[in-house]
């Protein structure tokens, strides 16, 4: 190979990704002294943090002064069906409200209350109003206080230092695409700018991971195009674990036609206001899909499902209203039975339902975002909707005080999204934006204690960097391979077809054997064009974390042999006790991925008191319940 | 099922480039980028562009379109004829990198000179006490997506290269507007500031800025206009002089109202240093209760503005010398009639008496 140019650095802690999670983790290596670099797939400030809408769940008890972190634990418990990592879900309740005040020191201005202080929202299972909002751009708020924090304290190094970048800096629109490691330990990171295509190496003996999520693996996304699994898949290279990777969090109705809203969210409260499910044969299909546990509570003739939002107290609920999953669950059944729209959905209509200007009224913003992002009139045509990946609540593995990895790689972090644990099978809206400023916080400060302690910086091999080099320039090298784009669409095929939100073993076995035949193709891939600014090369370098990380998501998925949050399966339809206490570990083994079982941390008894007997029955097994019993007896005494 | 349509687009980098001609399918329902993306797909693997979030949030994909400074997510198709070229070309402004692809970091260099958030030192986090009433100033320019639009399109920079060093630009103005409006912000003098350090006084007032931006924030009237007369300097920007010809007073909007007396000693009262303002209503129905109860000689009430007097301590005598279109007013120029309740201490004998 010809000489290759490597720009070289040296930083104390270098954070890949520029999100919330990894704004706040490098702020705090920064103030804990450390010189950190910030590693930005976009431009600063562009991260997916400010799709956010809802706000920010904290409990602060601004609004009810009832609320406090122990609610606010039970909460995010009840919604993750207790797999959730119980550490990570008491340290979020009780720190979320710190890190929002902490916002406010920064410049954030969150809309507020008649006495003044941080107003309070409503917000699905959370049981006092608690999320922090400015209106609906709530993760837009976040990600431009953080980078006004980041470019205050790079003013402040310039008037100590004469340097802006003297201590904090960011780079913008760079992709790492290795992490380099000394024996166990990290060592650095290597990677490209996407402006030049140079390459770039970053030394540096401690590494924190916030790249977000996964969702461009699915046909059907509200996630970017920077959610490729990055950080997943390179904390699994470097011998890090991830666990619950089977929990990705579908939304039954987003967008599916046309092309410009693809993805996004229709409200819920679209069905809640007379909306109603179509097949393509015209049929109101609901009908034929309310399981028998929620007979008694849902109508099975129109007739009295259309007089229900008049007089909801004589008459049963209609089932477009049943439960996420339920309506995911019939819409995949249509769909995959040819009565689907051309798109791959089905119809959403509240056009022939409520008169154009009571829809106006009702749901101003959806009308108003339709109308300007895609001439969509849904007050005079039904919308097209399928189910939408939004969210992954598996992530790499992480000790929940520090935010270390797991496995055998030491001096690796992560924080938000990438990280796992925290929501454990669904995560509670709004409790997203607070765990990034939680655990990102954490993971910087010990990302600094790290390099901190250590004695010797641990070096970076040539053959390591050569090797990334090759691998980096590979798909330009070759030109009888296919299309990334191509490969791409195949696989969010697989993915959004056999791993999607409704589950089959059969499908999963499939949908394994595709994947290693994409792994096959994804090791051919080539790229027309130069180095500069090449999307075309970008995404080939993308794919094949996106494809790892589908691996371990149908693995884990066809392993687990239940129902619960955010993975359903078929031919499993109920949650299991038994489950419930396992965790799906995967890790790497060379280019195989590994499933392991591992049992769930215990709950302390302070924590697992603060539930009744009554709930706790429906998650825990007959043992454990027996345990739950002896603790009470014990207090009682 | 969808129809093929002529696009032009720019392909280049800095060493050149030119308008390359394709015939691309489009579906109904697409906007520009989708257009875009498909491009990639197929004739343009390598064809590069900036985008995100592909939902108008988060600013990346600004483009010229037509020549129009657009975000092309938010270009539908089906604004343009059935056969006309739709021609895009990245911002003008800013260096091409390559093809739509711009060098931006002019904006994040400014970003970085503008000075940042003071917080009160009184003040530990959690204590911070605001009415809604006043961050909503604040909050319309922190929608602010910085997709840069307005830095493109602006003239002062846009064919002078020369001006770049000196001046800030609009998304910058209204980030030292957002500044001075935060209730809580410990640093005076940002007017100031803008028009020393940033080049406030560059700006004409064309309103192209506010024209372009996809979050029809109204950049000039409610940033830069209330900046530029407020600032201590004023007779520097000839600007304002003659802005001041043209405006009847009063159609300038005023943002000056001080809301301070209702939300407590934490509140604007800090960042306006005392000074008050007999501009604008109250939002206190405590005070204005009060005042409907006739005369309290103990109630304290706001001292009126100073009158603008010159060196001398005399008022100006000319027009031509003055601001104003109008001789000076000797109780001050912010005034404005009726005058808020609260700054009264007067009660009409009858007011208790039914109306008929």
């Amino acid at each position: 190979m010809t000489e290759t140019r490597i720009e070289r650095h040296h930083y104390d802690v270098v954070v890949i990704g520029a999100g919330g999670a990894g704004l706040r983790a490098a702020i705090e290596a920064r103030l804990a002294g450390k010189k950190t670099a910030i590693i930005s797939k976009s431009l600063f400030g562009k991260a997916h943090t400010v799709m956010a809408e809802g706000g920010a769940a904290a409990a602060m008890g601004n609004v009810n002064p009832r609320d406090n972190w122990q609610v606010h634990f039970r909460d995010t418990m009840r919604g993750g069906k207790f797999l959730n990592n119980f550490r990570m879900a008491e340290l979020h309740a009780k720190e979320a409200p710190q890190r929002i005040w902490e916002l406010e020191t920064y410049g954030a201005l969150f809309d507020r209350t008649k006495d003044g202080k941080i107003s309070q929202r409503n917000f699905g299972g959370h049981e006092y109003p608690r999320l922090a909002h400015v209106g609906d751009r709530t993760g837009l708020e976040l990600i431009r206080t953080l980078q006004q924090k980041i470019v205050s304290l790079q003013q402040e190094d310039k008037r100590e230092h004469g340097d802006y970048e003297a201590r904090l800096k960011v780079f913008a629109e760079t992709t790492i695409t290795e992490l380099l490691l000394d024996g166990d330990r990290v060592a650095g990171a290597f990677g490209y700018y996407r402006e030049s295509g140079e390459f770039i190496l970053f030394e540096a003996p401690a590494v924190v991971l916030a790249t977000g999520g996964v969702g461009r693996s699915y046909k059907v996304t509200s996630n970017s195009w920077e959610y490729t699994g990055d950080g997943h898949a390179l904390a699994l290279r470097a011998g890090a674990t991830l666990i619950n990777m089977e929990f990705l969090q579908f939304h039954p109705t987003g967008m599916v036609w046309p092309p410009s809203v693809k993805g996004i969210l229709v409200t819920e409260s679209v069905r809640g206001d007379g909306g109603v499910l179509k097949n393509s044969e015209g049929k109101r299909f609901m009908f034929d899909y309310v399981p028998d546990v929620f007979r008694k509570q849902y109508a099975d003739n129109e007739a009295e499902a259309d007089r229900w939002y008049k007089d909801p107290d004589n008459n049963r609920r209609p089932p477009e209203l049943l439960p996420r999953d339920e309506v995911a669950r019939a819409i995949n059944s249509e769909v995959k039975a040819g009565r689907g729209t051309p798109a791959g959905g089905v119809y959403l209509d509240i056009a022939s339902r409520l008169p154009a200007e009571e829809i106006r009224r009702r749901l101003p913003s959806m009308y108003h975002q339709f109308k300007e992002l895609a001439d969509v009139d849904i007050t005079k045509e039904p919308m097209e909707v399928g189910p939408t990946c939004h969210y992954v609540m598996g992530g790499v593995e992480v000790d929940p005080d520090s935010g270390a990895a797991y496995g055998t790689v030491r001096g690796l972090f992560a924080a938000g999204e990438v990280s796992g644990g925290m929501h454990g099978s669904n995560r509670l809206g709004g409790n997203s934006l607070s765990d990034l400023l939680v655990f990102g916080k954490r993971a910087g400060g010990h990302a600094a204690s790290y390099a901190d302690q250590l004695t010797a910086r641990p070096k970076v091999s040539v053959a390591a960097v050569e090797a990334a080099v090759e691998t980096a320039l590979a798909p330009l090298q070759r030109d009888t391979g296919e299309s990334p784009y191509t490969l791409q669409q195949d696989l969010q095929a697989v993915m959004g077809d056999l791993v999607g939100i409704i589950r089959r073993e059969g499908e999963l076995v499939d949908a394994l054997a595709r994947l290693a035949e994409l792994r096959e193709r994804v090791a051919k891939v080539s790229a027309a064009g130069g180095r500069r600014y090449n999307p075309g090369w970008h995404l080939a370098l993308d794919l094949r974390n996106m494809l790892v990380v589908s691996e371990c998501t149908a693995k884990a998925a066809l392993e687990r042999q239940e129902s619960r949050g955010g993975h359903t399966r078929e031919d499993h339809p109920a949650m299991d006790a038994k489950w419930r206490r396992v965790n799906l570990v995967c890790s790497l083994d060379g280019e195989t991925v590994r499933l392991t079982q591992k049992p769930l941390p215990k709950m302390r008894p302070e924590l697992i008191q603060l539930f009744d007997r009554a709930e706790l029955a429906k998650y825990l097994t007959d043992e454990e319940l027996a345990e739950f019993d002896a603790l009470t007896e014990e207090a009682g005494n | 099922m969808g129809t093929k349509r002529p696009f032009r687009i720019w392909r280049g980098d800095e060493t050149g480039g030119d308008l390359q001609d394709y015939t691309v399918e489009v579906n109904e329902g697409e906007v520009v980028l989708d257009v875009i993306h498909r491009l990639q797909a197929t004739d343009a693997p390598d064809l590069a562009c900036r985008w995100n979030c592909k939902a108008g949030k988060c600013g990346s994909c600004s483009m010229e379109i037509n020549g129009k400074p657009r975000l092309s997510c938010m270009t539908r198709m089906s604004t343009f004829e059935e056969t006309e070229t739709v021609t895009v070309t990245p911002l003008r402004t800013f260096p091409v990198i390559r093809d739509l692809v711009t060098d931006v970091s002019f904006n994040y260099e400014k970003a970085r000179e503008t000075p940042a958030f003071a917080p009160p030192a009184d003040l530990a986090p959690g204590e911070y006490r605001m009415q809604q009433v006043d961050v909503e100033r604040s909050q319309e320019f922190r929608k602010c997506i910085e997709c840069f639009l307005c830095q493109n399109v602006c003239h002062v920079i846009r064919d002078h290269e020369e001006n770049k060093p000196a001046f800030s630009g609009p998304r910058f103005f209204i980030r030292a507007s957002e500044l001075d409006m935060h209730p809580l912000d410990a640093k005076p003098d940002r007017k100031e500031y803008a028009q020393a350090e940033m080049g406030l006084g560059f700006c004409n007032i064309t309103k192209c800025c506010t024209e372009v931006c996809p979050e029809h924030i109204k950049i000039t009237d409610n940033g830069i206009i209330p900046m530029k007369e407020r600032v201590v300097d004023r007779r520097y920007d000839p600007l304002v002089w003659l802005g001041s010809k043209i405006f009847r007073r009063g159609q300038v909007p005023q943002t000056s109202v001080t809301s301070g007396h209702s939300s407590g000693a934490a509140t604007a009262s800090a960042a306006h240093g005392g000074v008050h303002s007999h501009a604008g209503g109250s939002h206190d129905t405590a005070a204005e209760r009060q005042a409907q109860q006739g005369v309290n000689w103990h109630r304290e009430v706001p001292h009126p503005t100073a009158p603008a007097v010159d060196a001398n301590g005399k008022l100006p005598l000319t027009e031509l010398t003055f601001d104003k279109p109008a001789a000076p007013s000797p109780f001050g120029d912010d005034v404005t009639f009726p005058l808020p309740p609260e700054h009264l201490n007067f009660a009409h004998p009858q007011q208790d008496e039914p109306k008929h």
